[in-house]
């Protein structure tokens, strides 16, 4: 069989996967970029070259951040990089050989620097009735605008909290959405534990106007707008009917046609989990990271990590944090001095540092809400896949189970297709609370092969000498 | 309940859903249209056989998993649209016990 190798694999083509493969093809490394998607660009500038071409309004709407993406996508097809869209990596094994799907066959490379630019997932919102077709993701409702120039149409009503929430109102009104309300999750006390970190994120006003101005196009289009809601509670039978929630004490019920929940974005940690990378739990926005060096290096000799998987910071960081693994992936490979290295990785830096002015201040009014954190309700469906409830997640713990694992050997939960990417957080959650420890205690699932599903006919298909670079 | 925004749209396919044609538009995705031709939902879950749609759109929640143009399980947020593509629902493990 032939073996083909690449002196670095990039899995994921996001801004992070994109400005790596740039810098390390311009130090003269043969790179392999492995993306799930159709087009290159991640969730931030999904379809972005699509969208332009096909549906002119979208693209205009969605306005110069989206935009900006197509400056990078260009720079990125402009290399000698091998670039290969719908491509699904299931394994990795620690000789950094990468195994993949791709048009039904199975396929696998072997690299010589592996970096993981998987980037971030919305934090899945488990309330009751949450499985109801009508409840989605308000960054799933944006996702959808980009991927396929679709909006919600009928009643919406977003709630949760965090920038992507306003974001997703701003554009959706924009788009003349029937919008309902905006039902935010924080309260008051958010912002006192905020405002000692304002003057830091003054540093990066751009983003506070950004925020400002979001908000002021929701309250311009009429939209009601209230904070500190509780209790969230989609009902209906085939569909989303209704949304019940309380506000300063009161029970209130609406009718509607789409909900979209948001409680911030989470590293999508399967890949660097399923390696074995070292992670730790980041207390401030309740999710587990790979523990990395300044360049993103892992634990793992070889393996390192770009963007917002190894912490959740945006596009700009992301980018600028590509940059530094390519750059770090040149030197390591003898194409530039520690020197040349270290010069140029200044101007990222600068970059990050910049950006992350804001991030004190954003992590900490917009936590996520503990409701969600740990449900109480025991009816509540936490696993979609294997259909688990928060009852029977306590249950497993009152049966023996000692941390995450535990649970998920007693119950199923995180055995489904997803692999735990929508239960994952919620159920250690429960676990946590149920055993009075700490979610950092009990744990997280370990990634385990196949992260995605692949068919036996798939393996047997294997392609591996049709690669080329 | 999915709507399209904008007049411009990619030029028009014939998909089949459920023996069904729809008409969807270069560079959507499968399931955006299917969602807005007025299909309410596109898997039955696999314990309570329950009705359920896309959650992320991004590839993580599985609940767009379709059998399209013969292969089970497809991710059909993630695939676009071709001409004359045949859709259908998987029966889940509930209905098959």
């Amino acid at each position: 069989m032939m073996e083909k190798t690449f002196d670095l694999v990039i899995i994921g083509a996001g801004p992070a996967g994109m400005a790596a493969a740039v810098e390390a093809a311009g130090h003269k490394l043969s790179v392999l970029v492995l993306d799930e998607q159709p087009e290159a660009g991640g969730q931030i500038y999904r379809s972005v070259n699509t969208t332009e071409r096909l549906r002119p309004e979208t693209y205009a709407l969605l306005g110069d951040d989206y935009q900006n993406g197509k400056k990078l996508q260009l720079s990125f097809h402009q290399t000698s990089v091998t670039y290969l869209s719908g491509t699904v990596v299931w394994l990795v094994e620690s000789d950094r050989t990468v195994h993949f799907l791709r048009n039904g066959s199975t396929n696998q490379v072997t690299a010589s620097r592996l970096l993981v630019a998987t980037g971030a997932q919305e934090r899945p919102v488990p309330i009751p009735g949450w499985t109801l077709p009508g409840v989605m993701g308000a960054a799933a409702a944006d996702v959808l605008m980009k991927s396929s120039g679709v909006i919600p149409s009928g009643k919406i009503v977003l709630a949760g909290n965090g920038p992507l929430l306003w974001l997703t109102a701003s554009r959706l009104a924009e788009a003349k959405a029937e919008i309902l309300a905006v039902l935010e999750t924080i309260n008051y006390s958010n912002y006192l534990r905020a405002l000692p970190c304002l003057p830091q994120a003054l540093l990066a006003n751009e983003f506070l106007l950004k925020g400002l101005r979001m908000k002021s196009v929701v309250r311009k289009a009429g939209i009601e707008v209230l904070s500190g809601v509780t209790n969230l509670h989609a009902e209906g039978e085939e569909h989303l009917q209704k949304l019940h929630y309380t506000h300063q004490g009161k029970p209130r019920i609406i009718d509607v046609d789409t909900l979209l929940l948001h409680e911030g974005v989470v590293p999508n940690i399967q890949l660097s989990s399923q390696l074995g990378c070292e992670h730790d739990w980041y207390e401030l926005q309740y999710y587990w990271h790979p523990v990395l060096d300044e360049w993103g290096n892992t634990s793992i000799d070889g393996v390192a990590v770009a963007g917002d998987v190894g912490i959740v910071a945006g596009a700009p960081v992301a980018e600028a944090s590509g940059h530094l693994a390519g750059l770090d992936t040149a030197y390591r490979l003898d194409r530039i001095s520690k020197k040349q290295r270290d010069d140029a990785a200044k101007f990222f830096r600068k970059k990050i540092k910049h950006n992350n002015a804001i991030r004190p201040f954003l992590e900490r009014l917009y936590s996520p809400n503990p409701e969600i954190l740990t449900p109480k309700e025991d009816s509540t469906l936490i696993c979609r896949c294997e259909e688990i409830t928060a009852g029977q997640i306590r249950k497993s713990v009152e049966l023996g189970a000692l941390d995450l694992n535990g649970a998920k050997a007693y119950t199923r939960c995180g055995m489904g297709q997803c692999q735990g990417r929508m239960c994952g957080l919620a159920a250690a959650g429960i676990v946590a609370d149920t055993l009075g420890k700490s979610p950092r205690e009990v744990g997280f699932y370990r990634g385990r092969p196949p992260v995605k599903p692949v068919t036996l006919a798939q393996l047997a298909k294997d392609e591996n000498e049709t690669i080329v670079s | 309940m999915l709507k399209r925004y904008g007049k411009s749209r990619g030029k028009t396919v014939s998909i089949w859903f459920e023996g069904q044609p729809i008409q969807a538009h270069e560079g959507e995705s499968v399931a955006a249209a299917l969602l807005t031709s007025g299909v309410k939902y596109l898997r039955h879950a696999q314990v309570s056989a329950k009705p359920r749609a896309p959650y992320c759109w991004m590839g993580v929640c599985y609940e767009c998993l379709l059998e399209i143009d013969g292969e089970q399980n497809q991710q059909s947020c993630l695939i676009a649209v071709k001409d004359g593509m045949r859709i259908f629902r998987q029966s889940s493990a509930a209905e098959n016990t």
